[in-house]
């Protein structure tokens, strides 16, 4: 128990320096901008209450904010994505219910399940953040596509990060 | 009311989602008004020495990038000096002691304050940049910030030792701008999509644009002298049936590397904005 509480921590940290140290830097085509810190709310084991994952969400993402000087930005789009958490993981039950896995990794769940889970919800997440950055309708295509791509990138990043960088945990 | 406890209880998620979600949204609206103090921005102590701790490692990447753009300047500066200039006149000495003596000190109008970028972005669709220098060294909220090259953008909070910066990579953006040969005036924007172009806007389709002319900030606004480089007209065209031009400027910023940039103090911004006031009431 206290491991996994250890792991998760040092799990955002880790996430969190990644993304204010390097991934806010990257920029390819002046449209994709990965934000892979949201592989921590991913990551948090199936039973969280959902107070835990709210409270951790907003307290991620004002982290995240006061770094990129855009106060109650990043923290609305994980809030909102961490909400949505209980429901997309109803919504892709793998056949046969769910075992007794304490962290929904790619390895523990198996690849189909892990994609469609963590695609839906980075989608959230990128499309509140981009469209509530741009705040207008008028450029609606070039904010979507903005979107699209790096939610694109980002799943990239969190795929490689799955395969390369974790074991299958021991029941 | 034994109701509404169960019925909150039962529905403690959506409410407690509700209830963070409004307090984030709120501090987003907040955020973009100009008149707030907020911790979370990296104006704050914690997240300003981050940056500046992450900008001394950084540094000695650009070296030589920053050492050609100082020695550009240097070199601007000296011909601006007066001893490069030939006087033609025998009794000019004289002439030229008698009339700076006591002018340029009541006249002067704009004083310039060194800073280091700390941070900066250009990637997003609202940008902001860090200085490491704040109140202590005379910096205010809504003063102009240009660089060797040309404009860069204007200050949003100060702390003791810190301060940010609205870039000119930002949706809220608007700048004064004219063309320099023909002073026609409109407004400068950025449309989001390239951080090496801006828009000019509201400049009607009967003037004559050239381009490849230059584009400068006008002596309308408080913030920005007369006359600093913005950039050069790239392309010009009116869409059928507008009646203003939609033209491109090439900026003349390189928001890529900036490192050292100017705070400008208008002495008399106080002045101007207050006599501009009385022109609400009309």
């Amino acid at each position: 128990m206290i491991n996994l509480v250890l792991s998760n921590i040092l799990r955002m940290l880790f996430l969190v320096f990644l993304q204010i140290t390097l991934l806010n830097n990257i920029n390819l085509h002046n449209t994709i901008n990965p934000y892979i810190y949201v592989l921590f709310i991913l990551l948090l084991p199936l039973n969280t209450p959902i107070w835990g994952l709210l409270f951790m969400s907003f307290f991620t993402g004002l982290i995240v904010d006061s770094f990129t000087n855009t106060p109650g930005l990043h923290t609305s789009a994980i809030v909102l994505m961490a909400f949505c958490r209980p429901l997309i993981i109803q919504f892709v039950t793998p056949r046969g219910g769910y075992e007794n896995e304490p962290i929904p990794s790619l390895k523990n769940m198996g690849e189909r399940w892990f994609i469609t889970y963590a695609t839906i919800l980075v989608f959230i997440h990128h499309f509140s953040l981009f469209f509530l950055e741009a705040f207008r309708l008028s450029e609606f295509f070039i904010t979507l596509s903005r979107v699209i791509l790096s939610c694109i990138f980002t799943m990239a990043l969190i795929l490689i990060g799955q395969y390369f960088f974790t074991k299958k945990t021991k029941r | 009311m034994r109701n509404l406890w169960l019925f909150l209880i039962k529905n403690y998620a959506l409410f407690l989602f509700l209830v963070l979600e409004i307090t984030s949204i709120t501090l987003l609206i907040n955020g973009n008004n100009y008149q707030r103090s907020t911790i979370i921005n990296s104006a704050n102590g914690v997240v300003g020495n981050w940056f500046s701790m992450v900008s001394k490692t950084e540094d000695y990447l650009s070296l030589s990038v920053v050492n050609d753009s100082l020695a550009t300047e240097n070199e601007r500066l000296k011909n601006e000096l007066k001893s490069t200039f030939y006087i033609s006149k025998i009794d000019s000495g004289i002439l030229t002691d008698t009339l700076t003596a006591n002018d340029t000190v009541t006249l002067k109008q704009y004083r310039y304050i060194t800073a280091k970028v700390i941070n900066n972005s250009i990637i997003k669709r609202n940008n902001y940049i860090t200085l490491n220098r704040g109140s202590l060294n005379g910096i205010k909220r809504n003063m102009g910030v240009v660089c060797s090259n040309g404009i860069v953008g204007i200050v949003k909070d100060v702390s003791p030792h810190f301060s940010t910066v609205i870039s000119l990579l930002h949706k809220d953006i608007k700048i004064s701008a004219q063309t320099m040969s023909t002073l026609d005036f409109g407004s400068l924007v950025w449309d989001g999509i390239n951080p090496r172009r801006a828009q000019l806007i509201d400049i009607p389709n009967h003037v004559t644009i050239r381009k490849g002319d230059k584009v400068v900030t006008t002596a309308f606004s408080s913030i920005f002298p007369e006359g600093i480089n913005i950039g050069v007209i790239n392309n010009a065209s009116i869409e059928t049936g507008d009646n203003f031009y939609s033209i491109d400027v090439e900026l003349s910023t390189p928001f890529e590397h900036l490192e050292y940039v100017y705070v400008i103090d208008n002495r008399m911004a106080a002045e101007q904005l207050k006599i501009e006031e009385g022109l609400r009431d009309d």
